[in-house]
This record gives structure tokens, sequence and C-alpha cells, in this order.
């Protein structure tokens, strides 16, 4: 094979696999522009009765946005409280070695690696005990579990890449430790706290287990929601599809910024 | 980069070390605790030692679920390791259509996984979805609702749609890592496709591929919200993974102390897998 015959048949190799990829997803957007009534009717590959019905549904039933709201709620306190304990962590990490730092990297990844099902019960006893049940609070420390370690392993990552000598030629010019921190450190690694916090951000976002547990009206996150509904006798499949296609869009919206960066983040900073 | 000896450092990882013994050590003890008592109610409670353990290792239920979760985990990795090697080494290597590449490929990793479970429900459906609808027309009897090896099937397909995009990613920015110089002295050399892969791609991509191994067998090993927003489990247990085990044992029949003692022993395991993981990465960072 020539090499412009084996460019093309690997272009044409990966094209496939993209659009296989692809079709499940246009599958889910092709059906949440149908009427329940064509979905049931028969196979049709694209909307022969378009219709915005199914969105406009979410978009004004308070049991359906309410979810989104408070899975939003959720997330961003968990992304405010992840970063804040985990920046100073992830700095000391990077720069120092004190006892005991390597057991305790082991433990956080660990938590890491805790099958949420393990912790479902001593969660839910645990909020409850202390009156946090059915709050978004709740939700956003449970999922601390598993975003503080990874927020610790990313940033830890970016950090190593900045020579120590900014840290010492800031001292000398006379910054206080969390002066330099916030004014000179933080700036330096803007882009490295940006895509920790898209990952916080997705990992939250897509966990469903913990936060479906510690929920039940008030903090309900959408996908709560959306099992609920499929337990209903007869399933609003258009309402649905509208549904799954709303929770997927904030990710595509702003993973185009984090593109070089999507293997380090899944992988826990270590790529 | 060398690092300076100072256990102030501590003040520094103080916040993380309380947020984290909140969230993962008050329940573990609770979780150690419910093992070993025998709970009728609220200060209701007997000590029985090991006998929950006993009880849980010969269950043969969780014998079962057990079994199937190591039979799922090794499917995973053999299909997803090869499939995402091949995926990252068909991928343009710059420009716009690596950055679309990368981003389409991102796509299904970003989306709640209760979702993945609805986009495949409907998508394998024989009446309503695509998948489905094809395979019968293709005259394959296929109803995953009905029958376990179709259903069986259907996870793993949904897992490799779901979870292959990352091995590629992984193995992407590992080959990306590969200077020029390379290629360049294996082309002088006249060596043959499979000989570049063999001997100069795949032993680069030696330390990312522990990572996605690593990565797909805990994940994979934990599986619980996709199987069951699309199968439930069923038919009958065929698709119960050990996540819905427990999950079913503690809140469904609310048995704590076989949940509790189950939890422990799905913990160990996972604990083991994690320090191999954590021995394999800080071996790599000695390297680098």
């Amino acid at each position: 094979m020539s090499i412009q015959e084996k460019s093309r048949s690997r272009g044409l190799g990966i094209t496939l696999f993209i659009v296989l990829l692809m079709t499940p997803i246009y599958w889910l957007l092709n059906m949440s522009f149908k009427t329940n009534q064509e979905i049931l009717s028969g196979l049709t590959l694209w909307p022969n009765d378009f219709t915005l019905d199914n969105y406009r549904v979410i978009f004004t039933d308070p049991s359906w946005y309410s979810g989104y709201i408070n899975s939003m709620i959720y997330v961003v306190m968990n992304m405010a409280i992840t970063l804040v304990v985990a920046l100073p962590a992830a700095y000391a990490f990077s720069r120092y070695r004190f006892i005991g730092d390597k057991h305790l990297f082991f433990w956080l990844l660990s938590n890491r690696m805790a099958p949420p099902a393990v912790f479902l019960l001593p969660f839910f006893q645990l909020y409850s005990s202390i009156g946090l049940f059915d709050t978004h609070i709740a939700v956003a420390l449970a999922h601390c579990l598993f975003n503080v370690p990874l927020a610790v392993w990313i940033l830890e990552g970016f950090m190593s890449g900045v020579p120590r000598e900014y840290d010492e030629m800031a001292y000398i010019d006379g910054h206080s430790f969390p002066r330099f921190f916030v004014k000179v450190f933080m700036p330096m690694i803007s882009s490295g706290i940006g895509v920790t916090a898209f990952f916080i951000f997705m990992f939250s976002w897509v966990e469903l287990l913990l936060a479906r547990t510690l929920t039940s009206v008030d903090a309900q996150p959408i996908a709560a929601i959306m099992t609920r509904t499929m337990g209903a006798s007869g399933i609003d499949w258009g309402v649905l599809a509208a549904a799954g296609v709303l929770t997927i869009l904030p990710g595509v919206l702003v993973v185009w910024f984090v593109r070089n960066h999507v293997a380090r983040g899944f992988a826990l900073g270590r790529v | 980069m060398s690092k300076v000896p100072d256990n102030r450092a501590w003040w520094l990882v103080l916040p993380v070390l309380l947020l984290v013994a909140f969230s993962a050590l008050v329940p573990l003890m609770t979780v150690v605790n419910y093992s070993v008592q025998d709970i009728f109610g609220p200060g209701n409670a007997y000590y029985v030692g090991t006998e929950w353990f006993r009880d849980v290792l010969r269950d043969q239920r969780l014998q079962e679920s057990l079994l199937r979760q190591f039979g799922f985990s090794a499917a995973v990795l053999a299909i997803e390791i090869p499939l995402g090697i091949a995926v990252a080494l068909m991928m343009p290597k710059g420009g716009i259509r690596a950055s679309l590449c990368l981003i389409l490929l991102a796509i299904p990793l970003l989306i709640p996984w209760n979702v993945v479970g609805t986009i495949w429900q409907i998508f394998a459906r024989g009446d309503i979805g695509l998948f489905g609808w094809g395979l019968n027309e293709l005259g394959f009897s296929y109803n995953y609702t009905g029958d376990p090896v179709a259903a069986w099937f259907t996870v793993l397909l949904m897992d490799v749609w779901h979870w292959t995009p990352l091995v590629a990613l992984l193995c992407y920015s590992g080959l990306r890592a590969i200077p020029e110089a390379f290629y360049q002295a294996a082309e002088i050399d006249r060596a043959s496709r499979w000989a570049v892969f063999r001997y100069i791609q795949l032993p680069r991509l030696r330390n990312v591929l522990v990572i996605a191994v690593l990565l797909r067998f805990m994940d994979s090993f934990m599986i619980y919200t996709e199987p069951f927003v699309l199968t439930g489990g069923g038919p009958g247990s065929s698709t119960t993974f050990l996540s819905q085990t427990l999950t079913t044992m503690a809140v469904g029949q609310f048995d704590l102390g076989r949940a509790a003692a189950f939890s422990l022993v799905y913990f160990l395991i996972v604990l083991l897998v994690s320090w191999l993981f954590f021995t394999a990465i800080t071996h790599m960072d000695k390297e680098r």
C-alpha cells in the first residue's frame, strides 16, 4: 500500500468509529424532537413531525426543571469546597516532603477507588443523623469523597510544572504565604485550575447513586428524576429523551476548552 | 524536582484531611461497627463477631455476583484495551481534525451515567430503537429484556461504547509524546508497520496502558448505574453486578450486618488493586 492509501484507510477507520460512537446519541436527539405518537408508531430516521413540545414540558414543569437547578447547586458547591481544600494540599504535596506524605497520598487515592455502594448506607445514616438529609450540601460533601483526591492529583501535576525559584523569588520580595499563593501562584497555574474545575464539575454531574440516596424531594438531582419517571406505567419517551439531551449539553459546551487535557483529567492527572 | 523536607506542610493538607476523614473515615467506621453486630433496632444490637463475614463468604448469591463481576471486568478489558489502541493509532496527528476527534471521543465520557443507560435502553429496544430494530430486521431474535445472553451482550456493548474513548484518549496522548526522530529512524531501517508498532509505539505506551488497565478494571468493578437503568440487573440476576447486589442488600432489604461485612470484603479487594495502581504510578513518577 502506498502512504496515501494507508492514511486514507486510517481516516476511514476513525470516521467509522466516530460515526458508530455518535449513532446512539443521534438516536436520543432524534427522539427528543418527535411526538410520542411518532415514536411508538414506527421507526423513522429523522423526525417527520418536528416538535419542541418535549423541551417545552421540561422548561415549564417545576418537577422537571428544578432537578437541573438542584444538580447545578450541589455541583457548584462541591466545586467550591473541593478547590478551596485541594489547592493548598496539592501545593504541599508538590513542594514539600513531610512525615506520612506518601501514605496520605495513597489514602486519598483509595477514596477515589472506593465503590460508592460501600458508602451508601453509612452516608445515608450520617447525613440523616446530623439533619442534612435531602439538602444540597449533603450531596456536595458526599461527592468530595472522589472529587477531592482527583483535584489534588491533577493540581499537583500542574504545580510540579512550575519551578520552585518563582516561590523563592516571591518570598524574597516580601510576600507572605497566603498573599503569594493567591496573587502570584494561582494566576500562574490558572489553566490547571480551570481544567481541574471542569473535571470536578463533570464527575459530580455524572454521579447518580450517592446523589439519589441522599435526597428525596427538595434537593433531588435531575438524574434521579429521570429514573423515577421510568418507573411510571406509561413512559413518556419523548420527554425522557429531551431530558437526557439537556444533561449532555453542559459537558459538550465546555469540553472544547479542555480538549488537550481530557486524557489527563480522566487519568487523575497522570498522563 | 527535589522537595524540601518541612513538616509544617501538614497545615496545608489539614483541610483535606479533615474533609475526607469526615466523608470517608466516619462512614467506614460505621460499616465496621455494623459488620460485627446483629441489629434489630435502635439500641437493640448484639455483638456477633465474625459471623457475618463467614456468612457472606459462603453466600451463594454473592459468590455468583462476584464471579459475574470478574467475568464482566475481564471482558471489558479484553475488548476496550485493544480497540482503544487501534482507535488511537488511527487518529489524525494534529490540526483541527485531531481536535475534533478528541472532542467527539470525549462526549460519551461526559454523559451522566444514568443517561448512558437511558440512551441504550432506547437504542436497543426492538420496537423504537435503531439497534434492536436493526438486529431483528437482520433476522436475529434479539430482546435484551427477556434473554440473559442478549442482556449481557447489551451491557457489555454499552460499556465498550462508554469507555473505549477513554482508553483511546490515553493512548493518543501517549503516542503524541513519541519524538518524530524515532519514526524517521524506523523509516531508514525500512521497518514494517507492525515492527514500528511492536518496537517503538507499544513500549512507549506502557505507562498510559498501565493507567488505562487499572482505571478500567476499577471502574468496571464498581459499575452500578448503567446496568441498573438498562436492565435493572435482569433478566433474573444475569446482569446483577457486585454494587447492585450490595445496594439491594443494604437499602432494599436493610440487611445491615451482612451488607456491612460484604462492603468490607468488597472494599478490601478494591484497596488491594488501588495499592497495585499506586505502586505502578509512583514507580512511573520515579522514572520521569
